[in-house]
């Protein structure tokens, strides 16, 4: 299992000029902060399960960037059919990583659907997106970053850590406006 | 146009290559099906189905954060779907645009239409959505324009109903 927050800190480290960072509600926001502030990330604290299709919304209007999208099992399984419509309008610049910690952690580390049967690579494939698989260890760093970098999307990529409260770590703004604004600052030209 | 549907769908879509609206996402509906085909027919236009009209909207303030202006299509039952997701635009105060085929209102039909239809405009309300209304036919032009300049310029989300009256209600046949 993968200790989420060094490895969300280990992929943002190095990060290349043309990446854009979205995250989903709640702990995923906390681990791209944990990285470090930067204007070309956008963290959701609410409007739980709609980090996937603004992503795709991104994308789709940045197609020079690379997007790259943390959220979670929760956010995730809130809006499955978004899978279906990325798949369906693909977008070769877009990676979603799901921390999936099986858990509403947050909450009070509730099992959610894929502490069952649920699993969300195959929702993914299913759903149509072929560049999809799971990494358990660390080790797949490599292979996660040729995927955010190089590979053609839309990918997805189910990320197993382990279900563990971590510190919260606030973004600049909790005001949407001033968030959105100074993210948006980046893409301009 | 040339071979452009003569309705008022014309007016929406004269609309939205005025504004420079590039993207369009829905769930169908019978009443906005002439307008998705000219927008569909449209290079520069990307049309996006949606599973669920929710959606919509978080694609809708990823699109602008990247630049594009959007907007969606849905019947007022996709309202309903949509109430917390419009917390995202109102946060962030995105402009967002989204256009409303009436059911449950002019000569309805299906029951099962009318608990959404009268919530519509309530629900969009209660979410700060300024909800405009066409009625006639010649008045859709005007005021999706106007709808659609309330958001981009005051940054705030809006909304038109587009009547039953104006897009006819079904009558359905048994067998």
């Amino acid at each position: 299992m993968i200790e989420r927050r060094p490895f969300v800190q280990k992929i943002l480290k190095n990060r290349q000029s043309n990446l854009r960072v979205v995250s989903g509600l709640g702990t995923s926001t906390w681990d791209l902060m944990s990285g470090g502030d930067d204007k070309a990330n956008f963290g959701f604290i609410g409007a739980m399960g709609q980090a996937i299709p603004f992503a795709l919304g991104l994308a789709m209007a940045q197609p020079d960037l690379r997007i790259l999208l943390f959220t979670g099992d929760g956010d995730t399984l809130m809006s499955l059919g978004s899978i279906a419509t990325v798949a369906n309008h693909p977008v070769t610049n877009l990676t979603i990583v799901v921390m999936d910690n099986e858990s509403y952690v947050e909450t009070g580390s509730q099992p959610t659907a894929t502490a069952g049967k649920t699993d969300l690579e195959i929702v993914a494939k299913g759903s149509g997106i072929s560049n999809s698989y799971t990494i358990k260890n660390e080790k797949d760093y490599d292979r996660i970053i040729k995927t955010i970098y190089e590979e053609e999307g839309p990918s997805l990529v189910v990320a197993k850590c382990q279900a563990k409260a971590t510190p919260l770590v606030f973004p600049h703004s909790f005001d949407g406006s001033v968030a959105i604004n100074r993210f948006m600052s980046t893409l301009k030209s | 146009m040339e071979g452009a549907i003569k309705d008022w769908r014309n007016d929406i879509y004269k609309v939205f290559k005025e504004l420079d609206i590039t993207m369009v996402s829905h769930v169908p509906d019978a009443g906005h099906t002439p307008l998705i085909n000219l927008c569909e027919k449209d290079n520069e236009i990307d049309v996006v189905t949606l599973t669920t009209e929710q959606d919509g909207v978080g694609l809708s303030c990823g699109a602008f954060a990247g630049g594009r202006k959007s907007a969606l299509l849905m019947q007022s039952s996709g309202v309903g779907n949509c109430i917390n997701a419009l917390a995202l635009p109102n946060i962030c105060r995105i402009p967002f645009l989204t256009l409303v085929s009436m059911r449950g209102e002019w000569g309805e039909f299906v029951p099962w239409q009318v608990p959404m239809g009268l919530g519509t405009p309530k629900v969009l309300e209660a979410m700060d959505v300024k909800v405009f209304r066409a009625d006639y036919k010649e008045e859709v032009g005007s005021t999706v324009d106007a709808a659609a300049r309330f958001a981009f310029n005051t940054n705030r989300s809006a909304a038109v109903l587009l009547s039953q009256k104006m897009i006819g209600a079904k009558q359905f046949k048994n067998g």
